[in-house]
């Protein structure tokens, strides 16, 4: 515990907390008065009014669409459904930059709707909540889905005897049981659309802007650290709130349920109806999910002399004309991997140790310490990575000029997920096999390695691929702390669509279509491994 | 234990505390070589505890635990060379039929060849030939068993402990599996150590029987002499026997509920409680005993136990052949015999029902 702990410290509450002090503290006095004074601000109001108005509303449009999808992936089976369900995982990992680009190419001006129909919705709040569900979709129906898999049908049948009708006993047997994993997904997505950042930003336009996009307009355009740092705080005291929640809500799922092999509770649909519900969530994965990435990767293709490669090969040199690339973005590529690689192998190691301390002890102390890892997730990136680069910049810690730096802050949001993952298997090793090998004859360090090991080895996999994902796609620190030498493949979409032009354009949707690729390669790989026993997304 | 050597296991006033509460209460026991020994009582007993403390898996808050004579304390699990059969097996999921067998064999070493060897004899031996590459997920109860027993068995443990080791398996398989297991241990001279709350498993497979009550123990002896001579109302009543009354010896009689009630000779005077085994309740004409009605009839098997309702005192069961049992609501007499009536001794504190 002591490993992930002085890691948290060290990267993450002493950068925030310094630019919070830099923020309030003027002469030496805090000066708190300024809260009171940006909390007045109307303009800031209207900023923290639309970051939760949008952030419920994203919330409620993904169940509505994921929570059918879940019952279909739960209780039918049907050809395709394990490709589907990878694909529907996809979006989540997915750079929100690259999102933001795919919904630039569907809605955006020239996009395919306007190419059409005429039809713009780039600037408008309807872009902004499509998006979201996008990216959300996949959460809920993964992670309510699982568990739905694993209710027994004979409750509700057992119900069905005593005389319940068939909508009747899913509201008093189901929905109950569900619940909690509903509330779980449904915090989850409001904690990630409330600090959303990267497709605000892109579909926002001037008129939109939630918390995290203030916050990272204030400290980057406006330097006007003290209002960024009452901003972070707002989200900190959100975010903070919003997990105990979640803690909460996981923690009651935990304790009430009885679950059965899910690989027993699917049949294949029975009726017109229930065919009906399974093309219609096909339809809407068609729509919602293919579309934009098959748009993103058609307008990468569509150059000025037609269909070709022209945004690609663009992507090999270096811009005469630009003043933001040193190098040709394609550089951008193998930064990434690279960062991402030390990132995961980082994250591996915190969240690894603090996963094995959270299954050894239990008590009102190590539930907070959960909770508090899951804080970086909602925490402002901005913010850290900003704190990265004021803080870091001295001996000891003199980080500023390493490379070091982008791999810490990405691994701050990967081992988030790491813990997730590791611990329902962790906490599922049954220490009964350790002492079945140790009467056997094992040491305890070798009953570790031949039984927890082979166990754990699976979700280490997993875990490794989505911190590895996340950090590939991390955007909010990174921004601030990548070097303009050495950008990485979101900062570089960024800045090829923060340019005007056709050929700057094409190269961040070509761009976007590699980073995407190189996500959803390393997640379908992944989709191989995983066990039913998910994480507790 | 009229051996002369030291015994293999002995426990020296073993206590184990769960806060309060103690799961086992000084206990005293020797295991010899070549014996089997089971320990039969109600859950919550602390039998498992038991083999927990002697495999090293559970600390011992008072007393000692001495393997052919030595203390144990400071001994890691890995090191006793023991052999524990789990509750519900415990395989490895992750390896196969083979790599659970060979597991304890690795962990000492054993050459390769010779491991192969030993496992295909073991699966040999547990009626599972052939089978060392079959998944654990696709064995059924019964055969988990059997590949539990080989794999505990493999290292050649000097103490082999089972845990409930028939417990979930049907009653058909368990009683087969019964006899199997005794021949195994016969023929293999294993010294064994089981726990089962199941009479009828400590019964068949067990050379001594002890019978144990909140940590404590409260019966040794041999399977028929515990049968015979339940030692106290609680074994009895775990027994099944529920024809236990409050009585009063004067010599060869005692005076209950039901009225006069044979004794054997020799029996203690004086106040005490009283078992009377269903085999021991005669049924004769209504004028010739005590006055009962037939209240319910339950078919076991061959025999059948009848629940009869006395004029005077607690309901009593009563054992008789299928061919002779009268239909409920008959009227009938009744009478003992002194060979199945057990003078119990009392305990202090001791509950009158279970």
């Amino acid at each position: 515990m002591a490993v992930p702990t002085a890691f948290f410290a060290v990267f993450f509450a002493y950068p925030v907390a310094a630019i919070v002090t830099r923020g309030l503290r003027e002469g030496g006095r805090w000066r708190f008065g300024r809260i009171g004074e940006v909390l007045t601000d109307p303009e800031i109001l209207r900023v923290l009014w639309f970051t939760a108005w949008q952030a419920v509303v994203s919330t409620g449009l993904t169940l509505l669409v994921a929570l059918p999808a879940a019952y279909v992936f739960a209780r039918f089976e049907f050809p395709g459904k394990r490709l589907l369900r990878a694909v529907v995982a996809v979006p989540f990992v997915l750079p929100t930059v690259v999102v933001g680009s795919a919904f630039l190419a569907l809605l955006g001006r020239g996009g395919m709707l306007d190419d059409l129909w005429g039809v713009r919705l780039d600037t408008t709040v309807w872009a902004i909540l499509l998006a979201h569900v996008f990216f959300n979709f996949g959460v809920v129906v993964r992670s309510v889905g699982g568990l739905w898999s694993q209710l027994d049908p004979r409750q509700e049948e057992a119900a069905r005897v005593l005389g319940a009708g068939r909508f009747e006993a899913w509201r008093r047997v189901t929905l109950p049981a569900l619940g909690p994993a509903v509330a779980a997904a449904a915090l989850m997505v409001f904690l990630f659309t409330f600090t959303s950042f990267g497709v605000i930003q892109i579909l926002g336009g001037p008129k939109y802007s939630t918390l995290e996009v203030e916050i990272y307009q204030q400290t980057a355009q406006f330097l006007d650290l003290p209002t960024a740092a009452v901003l972070t705080l707002v989200q900190f005291a959100a975010v903070a709130t919003i997990l105990a929640l979640h803690a909460w809500t996981v923690r009651r799922r935990e304790s009430t349920l009885k679950l059965v092999d899910a690989a027993h509770t699917s049949r294949r649909p029975r009726g017109a109806a229930q065919w009906a519900l399974l093309w219609a969530v096909l339809a809407v994965i068609v729509l919602l999910i293919l579309v934009p990435l098959g748009v993103l990767v058609a307008r990468s293709l569509d150059g000025p002399d037609g269909y070709g490669l022209t945004f690609y090969r663009a992507l090999l040199s270096v811009p005469e004309t630009g003043g933001t690339f040193v190098v040709a973005p394609i550089e951008a590529v193998w930064n990434s991997l690279q960062y991402a690689a030390v990132a995961t192998l980082i994250a591996l190691l915190v969240g690894g140790l603090a996963a094995a301390a959270l299954t050894r002890r239990a008590g009102r102390l190590v539930r907070g310490f959960d909770a508090l890892l899951m804080l970086p997730l909602g925490t402002s990136a901005v913010t850290v990575g900003f704190g990265f680069l004021i803080t870091l910049d001295e001996p000891p810690l003199d980080l500023r000029s390493t490379w070091l730096l982008v791999p810490l802050a990405q691994a701050l949001v990967g081992v988030p997920f790491v813990v997730r993952t590791m611990l329902p298997v962790l906490r599922a090793v049954d220490e009964r096999l350790r002492e079945a090998a140790a009467v056997l004859g094992a040491s305890p360090w070798r009953a570790w390695r031949e039984v927890d090991l082979p166990l754990v080895r699976r979700a280490l996999l997993i875990a490794a691929g989505f911190a590895f994902a996340v950090s590939l796609g991390e955007f909010g620190a990174t921004v601030f702390i990548a070097r303009p030498d050495n950008p990485t493949l979101p900062v570089a979409v960024a800045r090829l669509l923060g340019r005007a032009g056709e050929l700057n354009y094409g190269q961040a949707m070509a761009l976007s279509t590699v980073l995407m690729l190189v996500c959803a390669g390393a997640l379908l790989a992944l989709e191989r491994l995983r066990t039913d026993r998910s994480g507790e997304f | 234990m009229t051996q002369s050597s030291t015994p293999l296991l002995r426990l020296d006033g073993v206590t184990v505390r769960f806060g309060e509460r103690a799961a086992l209460d000084a206990v005293d026991l020797e295991v010899v070589a070549h014996e089997t020994v089971c320990v039969l009582g109600p859950s919550g007993s602390g039998k498992s505890t038991l083999l927990r403390a002697v495999a090293g898996l559970q600390a011992v808050d008072a007393g000692r635990v001495l393997l052919d004579g030595r203390d144990q304390a400071g001994v890691p699990t890995h090191r006793r060379g023991l052999g524990l059969m789990f509750q519900d097996h415990q395989l490895f999921p992750q390896r196969d039929v083979g790599g659970n067998v060979a597991f304890g064999l690795r962990m000492r070493g054993t050459r390769r060849d010779e491991v192969d060897r030993t496992v295909a004899g073991l699966l040999d031996m547990v009626g599972l030939p052939g089978a060392q590459r079959r998944a654990i997920a696709a064995l059924s109860g019964g055969e988990q068993q059997r590949v539990a027993l080989a794999r505990a068995l493999a290292p050649e443990p000097k103490l082999l402990m089972l845990d409930e080791p028939l417990g979930q398996l049907d009653r058909g398989l368990r009683e087969r599996l019964v006899v199997e297991l005794r021949q195994l241990f016969g023929r293999l001279g294993t010294t064994v150590l089981a726990v089962t709350h199941d009479q009828g498993e400590a019964f068949a497979l067990a050379d001594r029987v002890v019978v144990m009550r909140d940590g404590l123990i409260a019966q040794t002896g041999t399977p028929l002499e515990v049968w015979q001579r339940p030692a106290s109302e609680f074994v009895a009543r775990f027994l099944g026997f529920d024809n236990v009354v409050e009585a009063t010896v004067h010599g060869e009689a005692a005076d209950t509920p039901w009225g006069k009630v044979p004794v054997q000779p020799g029996a203690p005077q004086g106040p005490c409680r009283l078992l009377v085994r269903p085999a021991g309740v005669r049924l004769t004409g209504v004028r010739d005993g005590l006055p009962c009605t037939v209240t319910a009839r339950t078919f076991r098997g061959d025999l059948v136990t009848l629940l009869l309702r006395p004029a005077d005192g607690p309901p009593l069961e009563a054992a008789c052949s299928l061919r002779d049992a009268p239909e409920a609501g008959t009227e009938v007499g009744v009478t003992f015999t002194a060979q199945d009536v057990v003078v119990l001794s009392v305990q202090p504190g001791s509950s009158t029902g279970n």
